[in-house]
């Protein structure tokens, strides 16, 4: 089981980077070089390992978690960014105020800070979902929209630096700042990622919560008549959770990498982590690696632009693939499964 | 209006939210249709994007040309799109959010290699206003409405032609009850699958039609995402205007004039900054969203894989 | 003799390792109403699906009139003149009565053409609805009405119905029965499926069994008996219907109280239980009888814990253990493993539970057990439930049920699609769950099997709950359940 999952991602991978190479060459472009490129950019070295794949592997890995959460009890949050920046601009503004604080105190109070911002930015298409029934992956999606709006007014107006000339703040508090591995710029966020990672892997697989979501998320209404479990709560409180993931992100990738708000902090972090959290089938610890692994792919986009001057969007294609193949594979081995199960004829109940 | 507004300005802004609602009442409407054969299309953003850059590169051979590859472009990924999720049945939400995710690497990359990294703006044919003789010279509401581009009225033009098909033909009764509740369609003789994908592809060659006149009757040219979620918008559209094609209608035309209300409030001289104004549209959507779900319904087979 | 309506010969059908049909023949005659029985998973409905086109058959042959035909559709088979009731309601809830019936006979929809030929066609037939009401608007036995309806609109000359009558009061269930003598006499032919033996005996000219797909009587209604037609049926006599002996009840001590309890409707719109007294003993069997959309669901799942009073007192002692109807999306989630589904139903205060945390060895371990003491078929505990047949799912079901000890059990149609045996396993269950000392209220659509079962009954029509008097009969049930007698609750 758990090795077919791993070929079944491995198939997914080989088929996006197949699907991108092909498109890459018949657009033009130099697909043996970009790929070679794309590989320099992930693996090529310690330092792009470490300073490339794996920072920015962590916010994949983080809001990837809390997207497993959401989607564990069937919950789509799509919002992901939304509350990555919103977490971003609560970080910069706390480690804005947070000089002469020693770094036990200022870092904590960062995350705390960007978490509740992500709680806080989800909580709006919570309460619709719960008062008033609007779909949450319409509401969420929507308020990206207005999150970057919300940076852009911020870099501009409230949050911009002192000189006032760029679109940015200023940099946060020495103290604020997450501390690094010797040589890289590879932050302490790995390590939150990790942790995160086992505890959730705890409470999916032994706590009475984790199995709650699941319940809801699979059946909701035997969920509810036959567990009577509030549905309704467990969806709520796992889309809030999502939200502090995510906006803990934020803050993680400001206190660690950016230092900074400005626009574009995020390169669709929040829409590559639904890839990553999909390719791990929601597990935890499967998260790591394909966060990891997205995190790769992330960075080799990035020296693919530099190297062969192809533009880094061109992995949003790989991503959209990969998530495709894993629907197509999922949903031909449910039906599989399905056609086992069917001793009873199929249109008649008795 | 008593604070001093001149009838240009208010013609500026009729004739903005009219414009601005355009290529939104284009994908709306197909949605709706989309819809009601019980399929969500998140991928809407993804063919609209498509849609708008396939016109980019059509135009080269004329504005015309332009729509058509749009429109094609359009189709083309919800017919990707409909594979998935009739042809598998796969969870719609997520496929959709793939299916634009892919779209903006697709429509990103080869924008760039077709017309460079950028910067320099490109200069597309556009179509202009056309005045319909007559009404065009009725004070306010004749600049406003009537001297709009050809796709402005071929949009509305769409909006009765599917509400008659939805109501008045049986193809549009077979795809209601497809929507309503699919299995029960199926044993009526319904054939539901072949509707729900040329159900959805009819969607996203109308996005693909609203990107284009996005490009080609409204800015001019393309840039990279430039959708900028309107394709989830004009989902939240088909919400707001419950599933009804008059509904949608006015639900678009409502949201054209959200946005149109920063030309106004400038004319007026109020100093708040612009990213409030950007805003606005997604902000309003979500409370008209609070007032408008629950008192209709969606279709009850909607985004299941049945 | 003139040629039959319909044949079917040697009809065989798998579905996957199960046979459903293993070579059975069936003649329609043109004219007559034909009873086809059989116990759940016998194949009779299997057998219908085959005539109309929704179902290949492995083997066979299918005669319409004299002429070998093969219907792949619905379609196909409407064009032949064979219609078809089928055993649950088809109408799509959202569109209106005429435009149902415009979608299955492919009328068109100018406004005022199709109204004018919908009610032309109900009034031929003698089954009067209004064309403009939605269909999920309507009472139970007008939605039963719009099947037959739809089945009759594209001009059926065979008629097949799928258990009918299975969800109407006795006098709505004459009413259908007098429309398809009716159909027979006007030179129509209809096949009635049903497992009410009276019903067969008194509706149709002649009768077929079939027993595991295969038919093992056929013969004119008129020289058969109830117990004749129950021996073809099952293959040997059928289990007492009355159950087990059961000691006298106690009643003492009242577990279910209430007093004017008012309930609103499932959907919200209006209020479907008022002012309803009751109160259940220990040791008590209840029975609820009533005809769908008349509050005894929301009454239950009042009981049951699941919707708070809207008005009056509700008293229930705990723990209580709910019985939902469906159990495949109520009951238990298909895509996990018993071991979670036991785990579902105990909740937070399951053995198995210290502080939030769960022990999955030990729930492993206790759903292996339940597996064997209620003979549950499945490979083990970590098969997903959706794998188990009906019958096992709900012992699954009510095994799970009786876990939680339970003082009060509240059960929904807890026999529905099971076969005699199955269901009389299910109602000694409950039988002994009251010996030891559990109240136990209980519904079923199917009036005789309630009534054999319960120690009384309650009456529910139209929201107002009215118990039936001591020793009432079917009929005189019957009769309350339409709200034709009974009076309000002191």
């Amino acid at each position: 089981m758990k090795g077919s999952g791993l070929l079944t991602g491995a198939a997914a991978l080989g088929i996006g980077l197949i699907v991108l190479a092909a498109g890459l060459w018949a657009a033009g472009f130099d697909a043996p070089a970009a790929l070679a490129a794309l590989w320099r950019g992930a693996f090529g070295s310690w330092y792009a390992f470490t300073s490339g794949t794996l920072v920015r592997s962590v916010p994949l890995i983080i809001i990837g978690l809390g997207i497993a959460v959401a989607f564990r009890a069937n919950a789509l949050n799509i919002g992901a960014e939304g509350q990555f920046y919103a977490g971003a601009i609560a970080a910069t503004w706390a480690g804005l105020h947070l000089g002469g604080v020693p770094s036990v105190i200022a870092i904590p109070a960062v995350w705390l800070a960007a978490a509740a911002a992500g709680t806080m930015w989800i909580a709006l298409p919570v309460w619709l979902r719960v008062r008033f029934g609007v779909l949450e992956v319409i509401s969420t999606l929507l308020l990206n929209f207005v999150a970057e709006s919300l940076v852009s007014w911020m870099v501009q107006g409230p949050l911009q630096e002192a000189k006032r000339i760029y679109p940015q703040s200023d940099p946060i508090a020495e103290t604020a700042r997450l501390p690094l591995v010797p040589g890289t710029r590879l932050h302490l966020g790995l390590l939150v990622g990790l942790g995160l990672a086992l505890a959730l892997w705890f409470v999916f697989r032994r706590t009475v919560w984790g199995f709650e979501l699941l319940a809801t998320g699979t059946g909701p209404r035997a969920a509810s008549v036959s567990g009577r479990i509030r549905v309704g709560r467990v969806i709520a409180f796992a889309l809030l959770w999502s939200g502090a993931f995510a906006g803990l992100a934020g803050g993680i990738e400001v206190g660690g990498v950016s230092y900074a708000l400005f626009q574009n902090l995020s390169p669709g972090y929040g829409f590559t982590a639904i890839a990553v959290a999909l390719l791990a089938r929601l597990r935890p610890l499967a998260i790591v690696a394909t966060g990891i692994l997205f995190g790769a792919l992330e960075s080799g986009a990035g020296a693919m632009q530099r190297d062969a001057g192809i533009p880094a969007v061109a992995v949003f294609v790989v991503e959209g693939v990969i998530i495709l193949v894993l629907l197509l594979v999922e949903a031909t081995v449910r039906r599989a499964r399905t056609t086992v199960a069917l001793p009873d004829p199929p249109p008649e109940a008795a | 209006m008593t604070l001093g507004l001149d009838a240009g300005a208010l013609v500026g802004f009729l004739a903005a939210s009219v414009r601005v609602a355009t290529p939104l009442l284009f994908a709306a409407i197909g949605e709706t249709v989309t819809e009601r054969a019980g399929v969500i299309n998140l991928g809407l953003e993804g063919a609209m994007l498509a849609g708008a850059l396939g016109s980019a590169l059509g135009a080269g051979a004329g504005a015309w040309s332009g729509v058509a590859v749009g429109t094609l472009a359009g189709a083309a990924v919800a017919a990707v799109f409909a594979g998935w999720v009739v042809g598998a049945r796969v969870n719609q939400i997520i496929a959709g959010t793939a299916v634009t995710l892919a779209c903006v690497g697709l429509t990103g990359t080869i924008y760039r290699q077709a017309f460079g990294a950028g910067g320099a703006g490109l200069s597309l044919p556009t179509l202009g206003p056309v005045p319909v003789p007559g009404l065009s010279r009725i004070p306010v509401i004749g600049p406003a409405l009537f001297a709009q581009p050809m796709l402005t009225y071929l949009a509305l033009a769409i909006v009765p032609l599917v509400w008659w098909v939805l109501y008045r033909t049986r193809i549009g009764l077979a795809l209601r009850a497809t929507g309503e509740a699919g299995p029960l369609a199926l044993a009526a003789g319904v054939p539901v699958r072949a509707l729900r994908f040329w159900a959805t592809v009819f969607g996203g060659a109308l996005a693909g039609l609203g990107g284009a006149s996005l490009v080609l009757a409204q800015v001019g040219t393309f840039t990279e995402n430039m959708t900028a979620g309107r394709g989830y918008i004009a989902i939240a559209i088909v919400v707001l205007g419950r599933w009804h094609p008059g509904g949608v209608t006015l639900a678009a035309l409502l949201f054209g004039a959200a946005t149109a209300l920063q030309f106004l409030f400038q004319a007026l001289g109020l100093a708040v900054p612009y990213q409030f104004f950007l805003m606005l549209p997604y902000v309003l959507t979500l409370l008209a969203l609070a007032g408008a779900v629950g008192r209709v319904q969606a279709p009850a087979g909607l985004a299941k894989d049945d | 003799m003139t040629v039959p309506a319909l044949e079917l010969r040697g009809i065989v059908k798998r579905f996957g390792p199960v046979q459903a049909l293993r070579g059975a023949d069936f003649t329609l005659r043109a004219g007559e109403v034909h009873a086809l029985l059989g116990e759940n998973g016998a194949g009779k409905s299997t057998l219908m699906h085959v005539a109309y086109g929704l179902l290949r058959p492995d083997a066979g042959t299918i005669v319409v009139r004299g002429r070998t035909v093969m219907p792949r559709s619905p379609r196909d088979a409407r064009r032949l003149g064979i219609g078809m009731v089928h055993q649950h309601f088809t109408s799509v809830p959202a569109l209106t009565v005429a435009e149902n019936i415009a979608l299955t006979a492919g009328w068109g929809l100018s406004p005022r053409a199709l109204r004018e030929r919908v009610l032309a066609l109900t009034s031929r037939v003698g089954l009067p609805l209004d064309p403009d009401a939605r269909a999920d608007t309507l009472p139970v036995a007008a939605k039963q009405r719009l099947e037959i309806v739809k089945a009759l609109a594209a001009d059926a000359t065979i008629l097949l119905l799928d258990e009918p009558t299975a969800v109407l009061a006795p006098s709505e269930a004459d009413e259908v029965i007098r429309v398809i003598r009716g159909f027979a006499t006007e030179g129509g032919s209809a096949v009635l499926i049903t497992h009410k033996l009276d019903e067969a005996l008194r509706a149709a000219d002649r009768v077929t069994a079939l027993r595991a797909g295969r038919v093992t009587l056929t013969g004119v209604a008129a020289e058969q008996t109830p117990e004749s037609l129950a021996r073809a049926m099952i293959g040997s006599d059928p289990p007492s219907r009355r159950g087990p002996a059961r000691r006298a009840v106690t009643e003492q001590p009242v577990l279910v109280r209430c007093e004017m309890l008012d309930l609103s409707r499932e959907d919200g719109r209006g209020i479907a239980i008022r002012g309803a007294s009751l109160a259940i003993g220990a040791g008590e069997i209840v029975g609820v009888a009533a005809v769908e959309g008349n509050g005894q669901r929301e009454l239950l799942r009042a009981v049951g814990g699941l919707v708070r009073p809207l008005r009056g007192r509700l008293d229930v002692s705990g723990p209580v253990a709910f019985i939902p109807e469906d159990r495949t999306s109520e009951g238990l989630i298909g895509e996990l493993a018993l071991t979670d589904n036991v785990v579902l139903g105990l909740g937070r205060t399951a053995p198995w539970v210290h502080s939030a945390l769960i022990d999955w060895n030990a729930a492993r371990q206790r759903t292996a057990a339940i597996i064997r003491e209620f003979g549950i078929r499945t490979p083990g505990p970590d098969t997903p439930a959706g794998v188990l047949s009906g019958g096992n799912q709900q012992k699954v079901v009510i095994a799970r049920a009786l876990e939680l000890l339970p003082r009060v059990i509240v059960a929904e149609n807890p026999t529905r699609g099971l076969d005699v045996l199955a269901a009389a396993d299910v109602w000694d269950r409950l039988a002994a769950a009251a010996v030891a000392g559990a109240a136990v209220l209980v519904h079923a659509t199917d009036l005789d099997e309630l009534l054999d079962r319960v120690d009384r009954t309650l009456v529910v029509a139209q929201g107002i709950v009215t118990p039936a008097p001591d020793g009432a009969g079917k009929t005189e049930v019957g009769a309350m359940m339409l709200g034709a007698r009974g009076s309000l609750p002191a």
